[in-house]
């Protein structure tokens, strides 16, 4: 018999407002509300969209110190932990043995522990992989009293600030202990829509009413996972399953960015992760594929699995779209996937298989959108 | 009007037969932002793929519900897709055909069958 799918907190706040809800990480979560997908999309763009995200692991990890937990944190992502300041958020991937992503995620410094919020079809095997790599030393606490919203859109900033007035001093990736409506949230100022915005974290028992009050705001419309998908499409972002995996590298996803310097050749602290050898030897030679941005040229859209051909008739597969679709911002269909690395800089048409049919593609720089962050 | 199980209507109009997709289907398929028509002049075989519906969503295809010839296609939902959504039994037929056999029309289901199957 099929598991049980969970539920979120906000689950039946969800069907009060009339959500179209789908399988989703063994969750059952909103796709979309009666505004519908384009509408959901347009509305974060321009003013201010809120999503449940309740079914992303939430985790602690606390070891003697800081400095201890960061230094154990960096054995299993190639990231700058220890040099992360109080207070401060990083985006960041676990990675494995061969040099791939087991997930993507975001860390925080919180003084005495680290804060990590990890994809919710990763979450489990995250924690598991992280327990064998870090535990006794470190304790890993998996939060599971706490909802997790985010706002996002140019709206946000003004509408939370209704509810604490500290929240407009925020930069982006700032993380900070807040009350909203007397409850004790975790709030950071990031998001994965591309736009400024804020992930909360909300006490389960407080979950609801906070959401209520804050759609009650006439900016503020609720939105689900079909609108998520395409604004983090557009804002070029990674989709855990689809764009990075266990099959990818963080320099083959275009993701080198995330890794910083300490942890790069000659750096302080290079190295001393999963996949160090490959990852670094990548970041010094190369690879022979990478994320890029595909523009289709026409009106129609290149979904994930659309094979690349250089023209119009060869037989040479040399590139693949992992996530495409419809953009509403930009108007037209865009895309992301792999190619080739020789023809990571081509300015001519490639072709991508439709049904048969060979439709010209362009590769594009990402993102699609301009990211609209408050840094 | 006749419906289809893969949620299309036909409406007869002499020897002509206009084709397009009902209500319930443009709302279930979300917002349609592509539509692939086939060529006009065609010959066609019933359950053929003659048309292709992208929607924020998925792409979906829609089959040719009859043998004939495609004798014209609707050509202002290439530029303005989003008319399936907004007027699906109306404006935003897909295509006319000529069937070769006019009598295949009546093996679909009358308005209360088809909404009995969505209902």
């Amino acid at each position: 018999m099929a598991q049980a799918l969970k539920r979120t907190p906000l689950y039946e706040l969800h069907c009060e407002l009339g959500a179209k809800l789908t399988e989703f990480a063994g969750y059952e979560m909103p796709v979309q509300y009666s505004l519908g997908i384009l509408g959901e999309h347009q509305h974060t763009r321009t003013k201010a969209g809120l999503f449940d995200v309740s079914h992303m692991g939430q985790i602690t990890l606390r070891g003697s110190s800081y400095q201890e937990t960061a230094l154990a944190l960096e054995k299993a992502i190639p990231m700058d932990v220890l040099g992360l300041k109080v207070g401060r958020q990083r985006y960041g991937f676990l990675t494995t043995d061969g040099g791939g992503i087991l997930d993507d995620l975001m860390f925080s410094n919180r003084e005495d522990h680290i804060f990590v919020v990890l994809n919710a079809a990763c979450k489990d095997s995250d924690i598991v992989h992280l327990r064998t790599l870090l535990e006794p030393e470190i304790s890993i606490e998996v939060i599971e009293n706490r909802a997790l919203i985010a706002l996002q859109g140019p709206a946000s900033e003004t509408v939370l600030s209704e509810f604490n007035s500290q929240i407009s001093a925020m930069k982006f990736m700032d993380i900070e202990t807040l009350s909203i409506a007397g409850a004790e949230c975790w709030i950071s100022r990031s998001g994965y829509t591309g736009e400024d915005g804020f992930e909360i974290s909300i006490p389960s028992s407080a979950a609801e009413a906070i959401t209520r009050s804050i759609l009650s705001k006439q900016e503020v419309e609720f939105v689900g996972l079909g609108a998520r998908d395409s604004l983090r499409l557009e804002a070029g972002l990674c989709l855990y399953g689809h764009d990075i995996d266990e099959e990818t590298t963080p320099v083959e996803a275009s993701l080198t960015w995330a890794i910083q310097k300490a942890r790069r050749t000659n750096g302080e602290r290079a190295n001393g992760f999963l996949g160090d050898k490959i990852i670094t030897q990548q970041l010094d030679m190369g690879t022979y594929r990478k994320r890029v941005g595909f523009l289709p040229q026409t009106r129609a859209p290149m979904r994930e699995g659309v094979e690349i051909y250089e023209t119009e008739s060869s037989k040479e597969v040399i590139g693949k779209i992992t996530s495409g679709g419809y953009g509403p911002t930009v108007g037209h269909p865009v895309a992301m996937g792999y190619i080739n690395s020789e023809y990571e800089d081509s300015n001519d048409n490639l072709f991508g298989e439709l049904r048969g049919k060979r439709v010209p593609v362009k590769i594009a720089k990402l993102p699609f959108v301009p990211l609209n962050f408050k840094r | 009007m006749k419906f289809t199980e893969e949620h299309e209507w036909l409406r007869t109009e002499g020897e002509i037969v206009v084709v397009g997709i009902t209500e319930h289907a443009s709302t279930q398929l979300g917002d349609v932002v592509f539509v692939e028509l086939p060529d006009e002049g065609i010959t066609v075989s019933k359950d053929d793929e003659v048309v292709v519906i992208e929607s924020v969503k998925a792409a979906s295809d829609i089959l040719a519900p009859l043998d004939g010839e495609i004798i014209e296609i609707n050509e202002a939902l290439s530029d303005e897709p989003s008319k399936v959504n907004e007027d699906p039994m109306g404006e935003a037929w897909f295509f006319k055909m000529k069937p070769s056999d006019p009598s295949q029309v009546e093996d679909y289901m009358t308005e209360d069958e088809y909404n009995k199957l969505i209902s």
